[in-house]
């Protein structure tokens, strides 16, 4: 039920968005356009197998999730500057020091919604794409622009593993 | 050590000065000259997108040129909505973005050589 | 003040842009290709957007344009990742200054 009605909310604030300013008839139109897509996305969105379910946990710490997120975010946006400009630097210099690979790298996250989370803030810091990921085993194999020799474990992975960990688990 | 960076810096900083420093033709009858410039740019970067289309190698060189022709398009929507103040461009940059998503995945799932029901 | 600080970032969304295609000309494989110019032009277009927003407040047209830039940061990871595994499945080979490159090996055991 939980489920249901957060889609729900999801989908009426992005019709409101659409439709800005807000006014009654657009609400009316909202609820009804949120209810069919909220019915049929339920199943799209949601995998409710019992292994991918987000832990339930006491009071204290699902207070403290959301800000946890707030924090990834602020984590997330100062990576992605720092790799713009690396990346920017290494388009610009005439000799092109660049050193590309593909590694493998251990991820301890277990649930779905967190190996999402992880893969694609990696695919959208410059300089890393998540080619693949080997769930059973708990690998990601990452393709990075410019690697030192013998790197298997990206620092940037262990910073927002940390982070997710405390978010999704 | 190949040479052709040479080549290559000097038309960069010929492109940087002609969208820097050329004078517009007054055709566009807009708010202020910084956004012809930036239309300018934008419009350089499509073209460079372009070049990538025509000579890549392999198929998957393209479909990634097209894909970011698609986001560039976005942009363009959004400097045009400023620039003239009509609000629906950024519709348009809405709804390209969303089928330009559903045209890359079809295409890279066919690249991959899947059914497509998965 | 508002537009002062819309103006610096669509400026800064023009110059990520610029070198993302940049990128897409210099590199010399499609995986390098993706990596420089899928991220630089996800973040300038985003940058542009939240110009857009800065100069229209909480109008139709700068609500419209934070809903589009969360849409594209939800998409653009999810295609750069679909065309990076479809280039290596389709048997696009590595360029040869490829310092290691674990995944062609264990590509066909990953289903």
């Amino acid at each position: 039920m939980r489920r249901k009605i957060s889609l729900f909310l999801l989908w009426f604030f992005v019709w409101i968005g659409l439709s800005w300013p807000p006014a009654l008839v657009d609400a009316i139109y909202a609820v009804a356009v949120s209810l069919f897509v909220s019915y049929m996305t339920l199943d799209l969105m949601f995998d409710t197998s019992a292994e991918n379910k987000i832990s339930r946990c006491g009071k204290g710490k699902a207070i403290a999730r959301p800000f946890w997120f707030l924090w990834y975010v602020m984590v997330f946006v100062w990576e992605c500057f720092k790799a713009n400009i690396d990346v920017a630097y290494r388009v610009l210099h005439p000799a092109l020091p660049i050193r590309p690979g593909t590694i493998k790298v251990k991820v301890d996250l277990k649930s779905d919604i967190g190996l999402a989370f992880l893969a694609n803030s990696l695919t959208l810091t410059p300089g890393r794409t998540t080619v693949d990921i080997d769930k059973p085993s708990g690998y990601l194999y990452v393709h990075c622009l410019s690697i030192r020799d013998g790197e298997t474990r990206l620092p940037v992975v262990t910073k927002y593993e940390k982070i997710l960990k405390k978010i999704f688990e | 050590m190949n040479t052709n960076w040479v080549f290559g810096f000097i038309v960069i900083v010929i492109i940087a000065a002609a969208i820097l420093l050329l004078p517009l033709p007054s055709m566009m009858q807009w708010q202020s000259e910084f956004l012809e410039r930036a239309f300018l740019c934008l419009l350089v970067s499509a073209g460079l997108c372009l070049w990538r289309v025509l000579r890549g190698p392999t198929a998957p060189d393209r479909a990634v040129a097209i894909d970011m022709l698609g986001i560039l398009i976005v942009g363009f929507c959004a400097v045009l909505s400023i620039a003239t103040g009509r609000d629906w461009y950024i519709d348009i940059g809405i709804a390209w973005a969303l089928q330009s998503f559903i045209g890359i995945m079809a295409l890279s799932k066919y690249l991959e050589g899947k059914e497509f029901d998965e | 003040m508002n537009e002062t600080i819309g103006t610096a970032l669509i400026v800064i969304g023009l110059i990520f842009d610029f070198f993302g295609c940049l990128g897409l000309i210099r590199f010399p494989d499609v995986y390098n290709r993706l990596q420089a110019s899928a991220k630089c032009i996800t973040l300038g277009t985003c940058g542009i957007l939240l110009g857009l927003f800065l100069f229209k407040g909480l109008t139709a047209t700068g609500v419209k344009a934070l809903l589009c830039m969360v849409f594209i940061l939800l998409t653009a990871p999810v295609s750069a990742h679909a065309l990076a595994r479809s280039a290596y499945r389709s048997g696009v080979k590595p360029w040869e200054g490829t310092v290691v490159d674990e995944y062609s090996n264990d590509m066909e055991n990953i289903r």
